[in-house]
């Protein structure tokens, strides 16, 4: 218990005083956070406010809780003149201005910020969808709308560059950290120095362990408390809590990749190289960067063969996508699979030394 | 008395390099043993089979009655190991690595201050070992190898990159620790480290030990000649000829040698008492210097080539 509290606390210093290590497990990530989610607009809350110009009737035609479920996504103001309102939607008070003329919609939007201007036009474009079916008696004439799919649609930039960037995060948190340590200590004849004190190879393993989820949890913290302040406005939607879980189990997955890679290299060079040549592809592969909904279809198909892949959608749907606890549970268990394999892995290639 | 180790027959090859080829040794409890030999003669190689570092090819070590290897716990927390090349956790302070060490040994870190004492290393005590010279850094090594107050202790190469004033200091250190009892094993290049600090020395070369037992046994064994010089002015180079030619009981096969250097007429020979008295019956003693054979003429002798570390 000495030796393994004794280890972790030599790792978590030795981090603590590593300014590069720190840099690419904390400021990096959060540097993306902050870069994408504020010049994507977050700025404003998730509720686009929209003008009405007169009485716009498919409005006033929509179920009450229709109309409260829309409201969670735009905020109606008005009836003001038109001249007003455009003046409004120049100015980039208002996301947009909604007129009806007889049967048609007219929606005023600014070039100027086209991430609002889109998901305005998306939310009229599926409600109007829904009016005209409704006419031509297809469905009745009740509107629904899917949350759901609302809500996709309205992930402002910070709703899915934050989870996207925490699962990328601690997974390169938790794969350097593991392989740095033992490559080090491999090469710095720490771990045959250790190899001839009278301590278990399970507290060597253990401390490591413990010091990686220590510090994917306080970079989900920092991560969160960071994307959460106004200025970015991420919004925790859905069973929030299950990250911790998800983080622990795509952290025992990261760290199993680190160990193998650790495994593998030679140098803290080839370590460093090699568990960035899995990382950072993956990362793109999964997600984490860019929208899979942005991506082709076959970078979709690879996220599902990929931890990260995992680690982020399972994020997002705790965190943003306001999906349920039990929706983290698959994930978790494919984490917590492809930790178990890859430990397996890296006990066998593991060597006490290099030569 | 019982030995503390003992080592048969130990063989370790690198592909075609034999890198250690049969060596057999008893060390005694409380011993201070020394393996001497110029670099790449397998010295590491044979501490790191006895460690049980590494797995010899063939042949048996036993430390204290056990054997080293695989890991054995019960008998790694009765030796300490300091390492040729020195491990230390990264970005720790020396202090800083000592508790961290004591830890792995389940003690709590009280000693940590008067080990750094011992080594000399007391004002270096906050220092990131990254930042501690060669020397320090050896100290440092050696002080981790004693944490746990082990029963033996190994030492590889301790004083390799010590300036004369540090390896002075270590040498006290090692007389310390082996006077209370521990049995000490050590490394070196360094002839007159051998010679000043172990109770018996194995002279090893190419893998194999060509020569062992006490140093003084073994340079007295070697019936070396004995070089006397004598300051210009206490007597000439054709004076000094005419007085050994003139002493009884010359050795015919080693006959005496007289040479000229700036400072002083050098006589080399095999029955330096006559010689002695002659010098002194001549008033010729001032300035005086006596050297005997050392165990550089020892491996000169063994191997037929100057000793070069
Ligand atoms: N890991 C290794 N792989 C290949 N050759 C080695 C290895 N370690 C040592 N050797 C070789 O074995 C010989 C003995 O080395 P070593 O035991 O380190 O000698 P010493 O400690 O006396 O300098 C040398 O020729 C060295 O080059
Ligand atoms: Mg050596």
């Amino acid at each position: 218990m000495r030796a393994f509290s004794a280890l972790s606390v030599a790792i978590f210093k030795g981090l603590l005083r590593d300014r590069e290590t720190l840099f690419f497990t904390l400021v990096f990530p959060l540097f993306f956070i902050i870069l994408f989610g504020s010049i994507f607009g977050g700025s404003s809350p998730s509720a686009q406010k929209v003008v009405r110009v007169g009485d716009v009737a498919i409005l006033d035609a929509l179920p009450a809780d229709a109309m409260a479920e829309l409201g969670k996504i735009i905020e109606f103001q008005g009836p003001e003149p038109l001249e007003q309102a455009l003046d409004e939607v120049r100015s980039g008070d208002v996301a947009a201005a909604v007129e009806q003329v007889g049967d048609r919609i007219v929606l005023h939007v600014s070039a100027a910020d086209q991430v609002k201007a889109a998901t305005v036009t998306g939310v009229f474009n599926g409600l109007v969808n829904e009016s005209n079916l409704a006419v031509a008696g297809v469905v009745t004439a009740k509107f629904s709308l899917d949350t759901a799919q609302v809500e996709d649609e309205s992930l402002t930039a910070v709703q899915w560059v934050a989870p996207g960037m925490i699962g990328y995060g601690i997974a390169i948190g938790a794969t350097f950290g593991a392989a740095m340590t033992l490559v080090t200590w491999r090469e710095k004849k720490v771990l045959r120095r250790l190899r001839l004190a009278p301590v278990p190879t399970s507290s060597i393993v253990g401390s490591r362990v413990m010091v990686s989820l220590g510090v994917a949890l306080v970079q989900l913290v920092i991560f969160i408390g960071v994307a959460m302040l106004p200025f970015l406005g991420l919004q925790l939607r859905g069973a929030w809590y299950m990250a911790i879980p998800l983080v622990i189990c795509g952290t025992l997955a990261f760290l199993s990749i680190g160990l193998v890679v650790g495994a593998v290299a030679k140098t803290a060079e080839g370590a460093s190289a090699l568990a960035n040549l899995i990382t950072l592809p993956m990362a793109f592969l999964s997600g984490a960067f860019i929208p899979l909904d942005a991506a082709p279809s076959w970078i979709g198909a690879t996220a599902k063969v990929l931890p990260m892949g995992h680690l982020v959608s399972g994020l997002q749907d705790v965190l943003v996508r306001g999906q349920s606890a039990s929706s983290a549970l698959v994930p978790m268990a494919i984490l917590l699979g492809f930790a178990v394999v890859l430990v397996g892995i890296a006990t066998r290639l593991f060597r006490w030394d290099n030569t | 008395m019982t030995p503390a180790i003992v080592v048969r027959d130990l063989v370790k090859r690198y592909g075609d390099l034999v890198a250690v080829n049969g060596v057999s040794f008893e060390v005694g409890d409380g011993e201070f043993f020394g393996i001497l030999g110029p670099n790449g003669a397998g010295k590491t190689t044979t501490l790191e089979m006895i460690e049980g570092l590494r797995e010899p090819d063939s042949g048996t070590v036993e430390i204290l009655g056990q054997s080293p290897y695989p890991r054995n716990s019960a008998l790694l927390s009765r030796i300490g190991v300091q390492l040729q090349a020195s491990a230390f956790f990264e970005r720790l302070t020396a202090r800083e690595q000592i508790s961290t060490f004591a830890a792995l040994y389940d003690l709590p870190s009280t000693r940590s201050d008067e080990l750094l004492e011992m080594v000399g290393l007391t004002d270096k005590a906050g220092t990131r070992t990254e930042k501690l010279s060669g020397g320090q850094a050896q100290r440092l090594a050696i002080a981790c190898a004693l944490i746990q107050d082990p029963q033996v202790v190994f030492l590889d190469e301790p004083s390799a990159a010590l300036d004369p004033q540090a390896r002075r200091n270590l040498w006290e250190v090692l007389r310390e620790i082996n006077s209370r009892g521990k049995t000490v094993v050590l490394t070196t290049h360094y002839m007159d480290e051998a010679e000043n600090l172990c109770d018996r020395v194995a002279i090893m070369d190419a893998g194999e030990i060509l020569r062992l037992g006490p140093p003084a046994e073994l340079v007295r064994g070697l019936d070396a000649p004995v070089r006397i010089s004598v300051e210009h002015g206490m007597l000439s180079e054709p004076a000094a000829r005419q007085m050994l030619a003139d002493l009884p009981g010359a050795d015919v096969d080693r006959p005496d040698t007289v040479e000229e250097d700036i400072s002083s007429i050098i006589i080399t020979t095999t029955r330096p008492s006559p010689v002695l008295s002659e010098l002194a019956a001549r008033d010729a003693l001032a300035g005086l210097q006596v050297r005997g054979a050392t165990l550089e003429d020892v491996f000169l002798d063994l191997t037929g080539r100057e000793y070069r570390a």
